[in-house]
């Protein structure tokens, strides 16, 4: 079952602004731009549920709020409980509200997954959007589950040794009648996908890419370049699973023809900076094959 | 209704009976039988609430945390490790001023593994903002169950509360247990910060010392403003339904010269200690701690006092004690008797209070040692 969701042009996105402006995020922050439309897509009647991350931060100091929307802050490990039981709370009053959970990758990847494990085992009513700039960006960028293969962190002086864990194949395994991944980059798919998400009961979760210019060490301009260009080299895929099934999104339908290089990607970004052949071979290594599994998956179920 | 229960179904019945709407728990011994009997009761529709069956202690208090923040009833039990786990929520609950109403069956902690009675638990959950309420007996645990959400849900409080009662002890054993129609005892759950999405705030946002500091100020507000309201309910709870209770459980005490001091099954155990003493010529009393948060001091001017703690600070000493000594001006002869679920009966009880020797301490059992 494919559900439709009637997609719409940029200028016909909703005008409502749930992020006000002069939040306290860095410049060419790409969290902020995120959230602003997925609370586009969300609407009026939602409460987020935020752990320790940099979205903590960005709302403004007390007794201020750059929000729109009811926002419950939580411990790091908690989110993904928290707003099952909030969901709970809602269903018995018969009330709709939208229950998102918006984390980081270190209190989504780490500290909060058996939290979201758990809800998604249960089939909370909840979405779960993971915003991941791959490393603590609030802390100072220390390395996290989501660091990738290579990068520089504030922990990891040589370069991250080991691969990026699979969030998204954790989640997968737990059969959630939707998952998705987007990028800041690319906010009208995200849109969508929020769109497409909240219409549907259950647990539901959306991975974001989110480039960070002081973490990922690029000019705060190029955050829509460097998002693009994971997108582009398939260092990062755009999908969307409903109900298992799986269909790809257009700029990585697009990307899959004719891949550029992950140098590209890597060359942009200050983290990169210390690489060696080796660890870029095994990057690339790892996004061909992973193009070419998505690829292969796409082409059976069409 | 008059039936017989046993401590744990107890709880369970009053929480039925309190007409809770999320339940989020995990099971842990010898808490299990309370969410066993909450599961069941919601699945037979007796009791129309969601019931969440969590994957840790920790998602359970932020289940509770999450749910009471809509402004609904919310209720959780859990014991010893499962207590502990929850820690930081605990503060976060508090904080956060939701009227989440826990029973923790009181229980050691590993290693080694030890699933018998010890007070150790919730007493390292004292500075966490949780009202500590510490019961004897399977009425009592329901009771205090009930009142629970009363107190908890007062505006002038808003602060959760905790019921302890000791692993086994009393969780397992069975007891005459009546029932009541709590009709209007407990007042619909009107909690003034409940999330109103027409008046979107942030809850819980980066917040400077100066205001941090007001908050610190108010939870310790509602925790001294708790003090009437505790005696208020315990005084309508008596009026309506006729079992009286009191901050602190006093027994032959007004003109005791020697008094004894415990909480939980030990507190009641000692009642007994108490009438073989007086037999004996020694005009001894009791004085039960029921409220261990807030703390309120009892007068003990003028008495000898004798205080059996089933826990202990270490490097300092038994809790319970030392609250008294600070907060009375006592010096109280320290027994630390029951730990890990150890047996201690009326005769053991009434052994302390003859070799009592102001100011110093005795571990029961293993005294040749210290």
């Amino acid at each position: 079952m494919m559900i439709y969701i009637q997609r719409i042009a940029m200028t016909e996105l909703p005008k409502e602004e749930y992020i006000l402006k002069c939040t306290s995020a860095c410049a060419g922050c790409s969290d902020t731009l995120s959230l602003r439309y997925a609370l586009k897509a969300a609407g009026h009647d939602t409460v987020l549920v935020v752990p320790a991350c940099c979205t903590s931060v960005i709302q403004g100091l007390y007794p201020n709020t750059a929000f729109n929307v009811p926002v419950y802050n939580v411990a790091f490990a908690s989110a993904a409980a928290v707003a099952s039981g909030m969901s709970a709370a809602f269903r018995t009053m018969g009330r709709k509200t939208n229950v998102i959970c918006w984390a980081g990758d270190g209190g989504t990847v780490d500290i909060g997954i058996q939290a979201l494990s758990g809800a998604f085992e249960r089939g909370a009513d909840i979405l779960y959007i993971c915003y991941d700039n791959e490393a603590y960006g609030n802390t100072g960028m220390q390395r996290s589950g989501a660091t990738p293969l290579g990068a520089l962190t504030t922990t990891t002086p040589a370069g991250k040794p080991v691969f990026k864990k699979d969030l998204d194949g954790i989640v997968e395994a737990h059969n959630p009648p939707y998952m998705a991944t987007a990028c800041s980059a690319y906010p009208k798919d995200l849109f969508n996908k929020v769109k497409k998400a909240l219409s549907i009961e259950g647990p539901k979760f959306i991975h974001i890419l989110a480039p960070c210019p002081p973490g990922w060490r690029y000019p705060a301009d190029q955050t829509i370049a460097v998002g693009r260009m994971a997108v582009k080299t398939g260092m990062w895929i755009l999908y969307e699973r409903e109900y298992g099934e799986l269909s790809v999104s257009a700029p990585s339908k697009a990307a899959f023809r004719k891949p550029v290089p992950v140098g590209e990607y890597l060359g942009m970004q200050g983290r990169f900076r210390s690489i060696d052949n080796g660890k870029i071979s095994l990057l690339q290594q790892a996004a061909d094959k992973n193009m070419e599994s998505f690829r292969k998956e796409a082409e059976c179920t069409c | 209704m008059l039936t017989v229960a046993t401590g744990n179904k107890a709880v369970a019945t009053a929480v039925k009976d309190s007409k809770t709407r999320v339940v989020a728990a995990y099971p842990i011994t010898p808490q299990t039988e309370i969410v066993e009997e909450i599961a069941n009761t919601v699945a037979a529709g007796t009791l129309e609430a969601e019931y969440i069956p969590v994957e840790s202690e920790h998602s359970a208090m932020a289940a509770c945390i999450g749910a009471s923040a809509t402004g609904i009833r919310t209720f959780t039990a859990t014991s010893s490790h499962g207590l502990v786990y929850m820690c930081e929520m605990l503060h976060w609950s508090a904080g956060a001023r939701l009227p989440i109403v826990m029973a923790n069956a009181n229980r050691a902690l590993a290693p080694g593994w030890n699933i018998g009675a010890e007070h150790s638990d919730s007493i390292s959950m004292r500075d966490t903002g949780w009202l500590q309420v510490y019961v004897s007996t399977v009425q009592e645990a329901y009771d205090a169950t009930i009142m629970a959400f009363r107190i908890a849900e007062n505006n002038d409080v808003l602060l959760p509360v905790m019921i302890n009662l000791d692993g086994f002890l009393l969780t397992h054993i069975t007891q005459s247990l009546e029932t009541v129609d709590t009709g209007d005892y407990i007042p619909p759950l009107s909690l003034p910060h409940a999330i109103d999405i027409d008046n979107p705030v942030g809850y819980g946002t980066l917040t400077p010392f100066s205001e941090h500091f007001k908050f610190r100020w108010d939870i310790e507000r509602g925790m001294r403003d708790s003090v009437p309201v505790i005696v208020d309910a315990e005084k309508e709870f008596g009026a309506r339904f006729g079992r009286k209770y009191d901050l602190w459980e006093k027994y032959r005490f007004d003109d005791a010269e020697v008094i004894v001091i415990a909480m939980g099954t030990l507190g009641k155990e000692m009642e007994v200690a108490v009438d073989l003493l007086r037999e004996e010529g020694i005009k001894a009393g009791s004085l039960r701690c029921r409220w261990f948060r807030p703390f309120v001091p009892p007068d003990l001017s003028g008495r000898e006092v004798v205080v059996i703690d089933r826990d202990y600070s270490f490097g300092y000493g038994g809790v319970l004690a030392n609250e008294l000594k600070a907060k009375c001006g006592c010096d109280p002869f320290s027994v630390i008797a029951g730990l890990g679920g150890q047996d201690v009966t009326f005769d053991d009880i009434a052994g302390f209070v003859r070799m009592r020797t102001p100011g110093e301490e005795h571990w029961f059992g293993v005294n040749g040692n210290v």
